[in-house]
Formats: structure tokens, C-alpha cells, sequence
């Protein structure tokens, strides 16, 4: 194998396993940066990919080409129906965000598992689907000399997607009103309230976000890497992009760099075995990486990780 | 008479209980399931003859000591998520140490494996409280990903180390090691109820005792409840955390190595952690970490388990409606707000008509 197209899988197997976890760790910040925790967005992921998988077993003959990328947004939509549940809980019913989180996880293997029972005959999966997302070959970019090869060949088009989103989702938080209160009520909502910002309503905000694109990440691991829907589709990618989003210091642009070093270390085992003078070594190395570096990093680099102030911390407005 | 607080405690999670099966029902009506059936044949799933209780008995014991675990770093104000990673080293232990050392006469094996089995967990939780105590490390984070490694490492021991080329499961333990015995499973009609239960309610009864009646009970509910004025009052926040997380892994630890010498018999490769582990979080919320009423919440959460298997066999109702209304219930027990708002509301209602009857009496006299 030549070191360019070495390059090129390692590239493209490291973006298509971020992008879940892109998506997935900027809901979760939108929704910590309003103050409400979310250790519930393995369960967001779950419904997106359960959604979406159903949409394109069901809908393929009627959009064609177009059903994997509609789907996306059918995930996304899911997933913000099922955060209703925590954003309830948590802003207007004073849940402990945990255990609300918790909730979450339990509930959507659940119901998801014991609807795909319901639609496919008893089954605990769905057939596969048919074409998933694919790879993209950039038009005019994949023509530069090595970097074109490397990066823009066969690779993920909806992993650029969810770079962008990372930055977009910067810009949104640090440079613009809205972003501005949402991230006040995260960190000091009485402040917050007595400016006249809705406490109540940024946080339903920050939550809903967090389940759109929770759902839309849980669709694009369905539509990418399983390409069907059961219990084991989603196993632990949403408890990753939640430590990416602590990682990445609960910063879009952190979460974004941080996701991309989880789906590096995760398409280690799989690259591992082309790579030379890492041929050789066992693959629990390769499997543990992610999780021992990440607590190393975490350890060594960052110490007590910051929080916005108010998370977690249930508002309770004096009447 | 009533105290307000004391039954809300009793109230929210039988309320939670009541209220999680009646969401359970009302999605098998929408989905033409009969719940009454249903609901029927989990009952005696459950619990109709030895063999049903054995078996739901057995399914308590890893529930009532993941719960514990769970407790206990939740008493002291942490979330360790890591139970599940604990239960599954913990068992790797135990079978790792009954193969190892077969010669070993009966009774010394299986303490031996019992306490390889709870420290394997213990050392592993050590590390987040460690971590978290020195580095201020977020214990949610350390343990997701103490889970993780601990999940890849048994898989590559048991494949490496425990089985023949080729094969996924480790041999047998020999029968001196193994928690069950002809006489329980006379008893309980060839379920697999083991020794390991009434092991997890002594410990249960510890637990009560080491949060209630001892000092470092108390020191860890105290930085539960208040970090900074406990290390006001002198005590030593660092170790407390530690102590907390160490103690929770070696619960969890426990829970393995009894499931893995009376359940399991032997370890295999895996495809997920363990369930237990989450399940034991959900038992321990439901009973709000109070160690007697753990044993309550396992024996409700393991006859669903248990129950919930003959759900499918008796309908075509999928099992994983079980799940629903575990789920349900602990959705009911967080918002327990909305629940004390209305006992609150209830009871003072109470008291104004009482208020109001007295005074019309007054009246009259």
C-alpha cells in the first residue's frame, strides 16, 4: 500500500467515525452551555438512528438517491422529540439532570428495540439498508498533489459537514445574541433572569439542539458505519461525544478537535494492520487507546475541568 | 402524625412504581398487546413455584451489590458510572483464580476468588477517585472510559489467556468452586439460585451499618452533602473520595465474581458490557440510595427481568416492554417534584378542612 493511499484511509476511516461524534458532542455543548447536563445523549443517538434507519427502509422507493440525506434530518427531528423529555424533567419538573440523562438511555434501547419488534416481525433488527452514505471524492480539490489524495478522495462528505457545523456552532455561541444568553443562563441564570433573558426559554433551547443533533449523529452512524438499526448500533458512541464535549472544554471548536481525535483513535485498530511496525502489536492496544489517552490528556493537560458555572443546577424562579 | 418528608419517601417511589407499569400498559394498548396477560404472566414468571423465585432471587444478587456500589460514591456526591467495567473485571477475577488455583481445597477458593474478584473492582474505581481526588478529574469521564478499557482488556485476557485457540469461552469452574449447591438446587427445582444472594444481603446490612453507624459513613455522607464545610470541620476531603470510590468498585467488583462462581460458571468473550451495571444505577435511584430499600428495588427490577422473559414466551409482546417500564419508573422517581408538589397540595388541603371543621365545632359550642 503507498504512503499516499495509507494517508487517504487513515483520513477517511478517522472522518467517518468522528462524524457521529462531531454532531453528537455539539448538541450536548449547546445543551451544558445552558446549564442543563446531558449524559442522556447516547439515548438521543439511539432514536436518531432508529428513525432514520426506518425512514430509508420505508421510504427508499419513493425519494431514491435522496432518502439517506432526508433521513439525517427524520433522525434529527426524532431525537428533538425524545429531548422534550429531558428538557421537561430537568427545566420545568426539577429532575436531577443525571438521572433525567439516565432516563434517557434507558428509554430509547427500550422503546426503539420493542418498535423494531413491532415493525419487522418480532426481529431485534432491521434489514440492512441499501445505500448508506458513502464515500465523496471531491470535484476540484482531490486534484492538488498528496493533500488532494489524502484528504479529499473517498472520503466523508458529511464529516467536512460536521466541521463546518463546529465552527458555525462557535460563531453561534461567542459572537452572537442569541449564543451570548444562552450561554448566560448556563452560567449564571439569576443574573440572566433579572436582565429580562427567559431562563426557561434558552435552556429548552439548549436541550432541543442537543437532541437535533444528537438524532442526526445517531443517523449518521446508522446511515455510515452499521447501516442498520439494533440494540449494539449505538454502544457507547454517545457517552464518547459527551467526554469529547468535556475534552474540548465544552467549546464547540474543542468538541469539534476533540471528536476528530476519538475517530482517529478509533480507525487505529482497523488502519492498524497496514501500518508496518504497528502490524505487530496486539489490537487491545488499539482498542484501549482512545479511552487510556483521553484520561491521560485529561489528567496532564487540562486538571479540573471547567463547567459552566450553572450546570446541572435546576432554576427555580421566585414568583 | 404524618411527616411530610418521611412519606414522600415511601410515597415517590411507590407512586413511580405504580405510575411506570400504567405507562407500560398504555403503550401495549396502542400497540394491541393485552397488558392484564402480560402483566399476568410476568407475576408468575416471577414468582409462581421454586424454580421461578430461585431464579429471580438469583438475578437480585449483582442488582442489590451494583446498586450498593452506585450508593456509596453517590452518598458521597459521585457518579460512578463505572459499574459495569468493575462487574465485568470482578468476574474475570474470580474465574481467573479458580482456574488458576483448582488445587486449592473448596472453601479457600472461592473466598479467595471472592476477594480477588471485589479488589479487581475496587482498584479499578480507585483510580477515578484517585484521579479525581488529586486531579480533579471528572469521575463521570474517568469511569466511561475505565469501562471501556476494562471491557477490551477482559475480552483480550479471556481470548489470550482463559480459552483454547479458536474458542470464545473459558472452561468451567470445577464444582468445589462454584456457588451452587445440590441442596439449593434441590430447594429451588434446578434453578440457578446460588449462595452469592444471602452474601449480597449481608453486605447490604453492612453497608446500612458502615453509612449510619460509623465514622467514615459519616465523613462520606457529610462531603456528600457539603465538601467544603466538611473540610471546615477537619475531615479529609482526598481520602473520603477515595475511600468512597474505592469502596463503590468493590461492590461492584463483588457482584461480578458471585455472578461469575454461582450464575456463570465461566467467563466469555463479550460483544457489550454488561448490563448489570446500568440496571444497578436505576435500583439504586429508585430507592434513593438507602440500602434497605435497595433490596426492594432488586427484587422489584429482578422479577421484571425475570418475569419479563415469559412476557414473549406466553405473547408475541416483545420483552423489551420490561425495559419501558423500568425505564418509566426511574423517569418517575427524577421528577419526584411533581409528586411531592401534589402530596403537599393534598395534605394541606387535609389540614385547611380539618382547620375548617374545628372551627365550625368551635362554633357550635
Amino acid at each position: 500500500m503507498s504512503f499516499t493511499t495509507l494517508l487517504m484511509t487513515v483520513f477517511s476511516t478517522t472522518l467517518i467515525y468522528a462524524a457521529p461524534l462531531i454532531f453528537t458532542a455539539l448538541g450536548g455543548t449547546f445543551s451544558e452551555r445552558s446549564g442543563i447536563v446531558n449524559v442522556g445523549l447516547e439515548g438521543m443517538m439511539v432514536v436518531g438512528a432508529f428513525s432514520s434507519s426506518v425512514f430509508t427502509l420505508s421510504f427508499y422507493n419513493m425519494f431514491g438517491n435522496a432518502t439517506t440525506w432526508i433521513s439525517l434530518l427524520v433522525g434529527a427531528i426524532f431525537g428533538l422529540i425524545f429531548s422534550i423529555l429531558h428538557a421537561v424533567a430537568t427545566i420545568n419538573l426539577r429532575a436531577d439532570h443525571i438521572i433525567s440523562g439516565t432516563v434517557l438511555n434507558l428509554m430509547a434501547p427500550a422503546l426503539c428495540v420493542f418498535l423494531t419488534r413491532v415493525l419487522y416481525n418480532q426481529k431485534g433488527q432491521t434489514p440492512i439498508i441499501k445505500q448508506g452514505l458513502g464515500t465523496y471524492t471531491f470535484p476540484v480539490l482531490s486534484k492538488i498533489p498528496i493533500i488532494g489524495k489524502a484528504l479529499f478522495t473517498q472520503t466523508s462528505l458529511i464529516a467536512y459537514f460536521a466541521i463546518l457545523l463546529g465552527i458555525v456552532s462557535w460563531y453561534f455561541l461567542y459572537r452572537t445574541n442569541i449564543g451570548l444568553r444562552l450561554r448566560s443562563v448556563g452560567e449564571n441564570p439569576v443574573a440572566a433572569d433579572t436582565l429580562g433573558i427567559n431562563v426557561y426559554k434558552y435552556r429548552y433551547l439548549g436541550v432541543l439542539m442537543s437532541g437535533f443533533l444528537g438524532g442526526f449523529g445517531g443517523a449518521v452512524m446508522a446511515q455510515s458505519i452499521t447501516l442498520n438499526f439494533s440494540a449494539s448500533t449505538i454502544s457507547g458512541q454517545g457517552f464518547m461525544a459527551l467526554a469529547a464535549m468535556i475534552f474540548g472544554k465544552w467549546n464547540p471548536l474543542g468538541a469539534t478537535g476533540a471528536a476528530l481525535f476519538f475517530g482517529l483513535a478509533q480507525s487505529l485498530p482497523i488502519v492498524g494492520g497496514y501500518i508496518p511496525f504497528l502490524a505487530h502489536v496486539n489490537s487491545f492496544w488499539f482498542q484501549a487507546a482512545p479511552y487510556i489517552i483521553t484520561i491521560v490528556v485529561l489528567v496532564i493537560f487540562f486538571g479540573k475541568a471547567v463547567a459552566p458555572a450553572a450546570d446541572g443546577v435546576n432554576y427555580i424562579k421566585n414568583k | 402524625m404524618f411527616n411530610k418528608t418521611k412519606l414522600s419517601a415511601i410515597a415517590v417511589p411507590v407512586m413511580s412504581v405504580i405510575a411506570g407499569f400504567i405507562v407500560g400498559a398504555i403503550v401495549m394498548l396502542i400497540f394491541g398487546y393485552n397488558p392484564i396477560v402480560n402483566y399476568g404472566s410476568l407475576f408468575s414468571g416471577a414468582f409462581s413455584g421454586a424454580y421461578s423465585i430461585g431464579e429471580t432471587l438469583r438475578d437480585m444478587t449483582p442488582l442489590i451489590l451494583t446498586a450498593l456500589g452506585f450508593a456509596v460514591s453517590s452518598k458521597a456526591g459521585f457518579f460512578n458510572i463505572g459499574g459495569s467495567g468493575q462487574y465485568l473485571l470482578g468476574w474475570f477475577a474470580a474465574i481467573l483464580v479458580t482456574l488458576k488455583f483448582h488445587t486449592l481445597p473448596g472453601l479457600v477458593l472461592i473466598i479467595f476468588a471472592i476477594l480477588a474478584a471485589a479488589l479487581a473492582g475496587g482498584l479499578w474505581s480507585g483510580i477515578a477517585g484517585y484521579l479525581r481526588a488529586y486531579f480533579g478529574t471528572s469521575e463521570v469521564i474517568t469511569t466511561i472510559m475505565l469501562n471501556y478499557i476494562a471491557f477490551y482488556f477482559v475480552n483480550f485476557a479471556v481470548k489470550n489467556w482463559l480459552t483454547a485457540k479458536g474458542e470464545d469461552s473459558s472452561a468451567n469452574i470445577p464444582s468445589k468452586a462454584s456457588l451452587r449447591t445440590p441442596f439449593l438446587e434441590n430447594l429451588t427445582q434446578n434453578s440457578t439460585f446460588h449462595w452469592g444472594f444471602f452474601i449480597a444481603l449481608l453486605v447490604a446490612v453492612i453497608v446500612w451499618f458502615y453509612f449510619n453507624k460509623t465514622n467514615s459513613g459519616f465523613e462520606l455522607r457529610s462531603v456528600g452533602t457539603n465538601e467544603a464545610a466538611s473540610r471546615y470541620a477537619g475531615m479529609s476531603v482526598k481520602k473520603t473520595i477515595i475511600v468512597a470510590m474505592f469502596v463503590s468498585g468493590i461492590l461492584a467488583g463483588l457482584a461480578g465474581g458471585l455472578d461469575g462462581l454461582g450464575n456463570y460458571q465461566n467467563i466469555s468473550v463479550s460483544n457489550s458490557l454488561p448490563q448489570v451495571g446500568y440496571d444497578g444505577m436505576a435500583v439504586a435511584l429508585l430507592a434513593a440510595n438507602n440500602p434497605l430499600g435497595i433490596l426492594l428495588a432488586a427484587l422489584l427490577f429482578a422479577a421484571l427481568s425475570i418475569g419479563g422473559l415469559s412476557i414473549s414466551v406466553f405473547s408475541t409482546t416483545p420483552t423489551e416492554i420490561v425495559s419501558i417500564v423500568t425505564a418509566s419508573i426511574i423517569f418517575f422517581v427524577g421528577i419526584k417534584y411533581a409528586f411531592e408538589y401534589l402530596i403537599n397540595k393534598f395534605l394541606t388541603k387535609k389540614e385547611l378542612i380539618k382547620k375548617l371543621n374545628s372551627a365550625k365545632g368551635d362554633k357550635k359550642a
